[in-house]
């Protein structure tokens, strides 16, 4: 358990910041998740923090003492890697146990601590086996029993899910936030897989172009994205993102398609508005502030129904994606109208893509609020 | 390539059976030729059907030939060559992989280079350091005058001597280095994902423990392909042991095959000499035998 500072760290590969200048605090027993894009350099970032990496410039510090200079194995973290790097001669216990031999442990009490670790992780039948005979989530598991066993401060785990398929990857999942519980190890985790990061995150970091795009809970950057990147990253299907303008006549013009008055705290002139697609209120006859919807595509998902469309005139308009509540049933070719509850709105900066300052985009006079909207989240 | 049909499979076969007869035929008239006595042997055309001497032409060939010592300095000769050079190649390959310093390429393009320049072609100047391993730097103190200046001011005239002739080390010492073996190596090396290194480094594992905790044991399988090709390679020396060892008491026994071979005017005992070739070619053929399914395990496949 331990607390990590991150200082103006960079990395530069010849030209390539990959890096760029971070500040980052982590509390001890924290579960920090770093996100990204592949490139956005959250993989360097993790193994800078390891060890594994050179820091061009900047601080690391762990538990108030900086570790720059320090080898991987005096930092205290031990690491999860993605293809599980298990040494395919030794059994499942030399793998777990190798760390300690290294180190010196003696072999019994190695062997007391191996059996202690692989009956957390429910491996204790396959101690003598060798890796080739276990399936990708066992290895995964003896992957973690190897960092586990040196009781490190800190774990790193590089995108240790992404070679297991969706079922497995659901379950591994839900130990390693069981393990974090019990075990209140400072964790930071990279993945580029938003469901991981959502369900697993205390703290939630999305990296973009070496740079922290946003940083905070799950929940908030969901609900609150800063920028426009976020916005599009997080959220399957993603966020619709439409241009608009802010009329002299204080409305916000979405196209033809769309007229919603706005408050006095939006300035006139062009922006992004964005809303999710399970915030979309559907009905089957125009009401104040709703829009047309043209259904083109409907996919099913089971717990609903993700249609895909245009709003406004069916030639010009713009794509959108609604996510509509189970039984719904759209129809390709439906007309339907929509329309969005104004604190579900995001407003964006056409330029910086920054969200606007202000939360209140829409006035809420009553008439445009849309209610009685029981989406199926 | 996998063609499946009937008569594709019979002319493979048909194929591999005529290959299998014609490098069996020489080992087979060579059998055949230790097994009569002399006068059969030398009949015209020889009789393809054994005789009765064998054991007799076995007993004769070990006796004269000393096989006995001789067998016994080929094993450790060829073991030795076989050894050093698996684990050399296995460390220079390791450096070569696992470590980044300059010029590591250019080490690892003159390693490849000497490829080129087999024993046989540097012959002289290796008997040369191995009559006196020290003699370069000899040359390079008298070159430079120190010996002069030495000799003047103590009166001690350096002769610096080590010879290597007429022993186990001068036969395997110039054949350990091999560049074929150090390129079996890297590129096995390259195979291995990075991670291991990197989870070796987090298990706080130095660079010779994951040599030897992991890039060895690995690569058990190059190193017996390795090992029984060079020591198949080393067995079958004849020029550089004729060379080194003067005194029989070290001598191979490929060189003592020369010693069995009838001389013009002599007795043509082609059986005896036919006899000791058998003996003579049996200890790689047992090796090979041995270990043959790791061998081509090590040359094809790269454990998972």
């Amino acid at each position: 358990m331990s607390r990590i500072v991150i200082r103006n760290v960079r990395k530069t590969y010849g030209r390539n910041e990959i890096v760029q200048g971070l500040d980052l605090d982590i509390e001890n027993g924290e579960f920090v998740v770093v996100l990204g894009p592949s490139g956005c350099g959250k993989s360097t970032l993790l193994r800078m923090i390891a060890g594994l990496e050179e820091i061009t410039s900047g601080e690391i510090e762990i538990d108030g003492r900086v570790v720059n200079r320090l080898e991987p194995r005096e930092r205290g973290c031990a690491m999860v890697f993605q293809n599980y790097a298990l040494y395919p001669h030794m059994t499942v216990a030399e793998n777990i146990g190798y760390g300690l031999k290294v180190a010196g442990v003696k072999k019994d009490e190695r062997a007391r601590r191996v059996a202690a670790v692989a009956a957390t992780l429910g491996l204790g039948e396959m101690l003598t086996r060798k890796p080739a005979a276990l399936s990708g989530g066992q290895r995964q598991r003896v992957a973690m029993g190897r960092a586990m066993i040196r009781e490190p401060r800190v774990f790193l785990f590089d995108e240790p899910l992404s070679n297991l398929d969706a079922k497995l990857r659901a379950q591994l999942r839900l130990e390693i936030r069981q393990l974090h519980q019990r075990l209140k190890t400072t964790s930071i985790f990279v993945t580029h897989d938003q469901t991981e990061a959502m369900t697993l995150a205390d703290k939630l970091i999305l990296l973009n172009k070496g740079r922290i795009e946003q940083m905070g809970s799950p929940a908030e950057i969901y609900h609150r994205p800063q920028s426009l990147f976020v916005a599009e990253f997080i959220g399957a299907p993603p966020m619709n993102i439409l241009s608009a303008e802010v009329g002299d006549d204080r409305f916000l013009h979405l196209g033809t398609a769309w007229r919603l008055p706005v408050t006095h705290e939006i300035a006139a002139g062009p922006l992004k508005i964005g809303f999710r697609p399970e915030d979309v209120a559907v009905t089957h006859q125009p009401i104040p502030g709703s829009a047309a919807f043209d259904v083109m595509l409907v996919e099913e998902l089971g717990m609903g129904q993700l249609a895909h469309g245009k709003i406004g005139d069916p030639t010009g308009g713009a794509d959108i994606v609604v996510h509509l509540p189970k039984g719904s049933a759209p129809v390709v070719g439906q007309r339907l109208f929509i329309s969005v509850p104004a604190h579900h709105l995001h407003a964006f900066d056409i330029g910086t893509g920054k969200r606007l300052a202000t939360d209140n985009i829409v006035a809420e006079d009553g008439q445009h609020q849309v209610i009685g909207f029981s989406g199926g989240r | 390539m996998v063609e499946r049909s009937r008569t594709f499979d019979l002319v493979a076969q048909v194929i591999l059976f005529l290959g299998l007869v014609v490098a069996l035929i020489p080992f087979i008239i060579v059998a055949i030729a230790a097994s009569h006595d002399l006068q059969t042997v030398n009949r015209v055309p020889m009789p393809m059907t054994p005789g009765h001497d064998f054991l007799k032409n076995v007993a004769e060939a070990w006796d004269r030939a000393d096989l006995g010592t001789k067998l016994i300095n080929s094993l450790i000769f060829a073991t030795g060559v076989a050894l050093g050079k698996v684990l050399i190649a296995a460390f220079s390959a390791f450096s070569l992989v696992f470590f980044r310093y300059r010029g590591r390429m250019a080490i690892f393009w003159a390693i490849f280079i000497t490829l080129m320049l087999p024993l046989e072609v540097r012959i002289v100047p290796t008997y040369s350091v191995a009559a006196n391993v020290l003699s370069p730097y000899q040359t390079m103190l008298d070159v430079t005058g120190i010996t002069w200046l030495i000799e003047k001011l103590s009166g001690i005239q350096i002769s610096l001597q080590w010879g290597l002739l007429n022993s186990y080390t001068g036969l395997i010492a110039p054949f350990v280095a091999t560049a074929t073996g150090t390129f079996l190596y890297r590129q096995f090396f390259l195979t291995l994902p990075d991670e291991w290194v990197e989870a070796a480094k987090m298990d706080g594992a130095g660079a010779l423990h994951f040599f030897i905790d992991v890039l060895l044991p690995v690569s058990r399988t190059n190193m017996v392909a390795l090992g029984t090709i060079m020591f198949v390679w080393a067995w079958n020396q004849y020029l550089w042991p004729l060379l080194v060892t003067t005194d029989p008491s070290h001598a191979t026994a490929v060189m003592e095959l020369k010693e069995l071979i009838p001389s013009a005017y002599g007795i043509p005992d082609w059986n005896v000499a036919m006899a000791g070739t058998l003996i003579v070619m049996l200890p790689p053929l047992i090796v090979v035998v041995l270990l043959q399914r790791w061998f081509v395990r090590g040359l094809i496949a790269t454990e998972k």
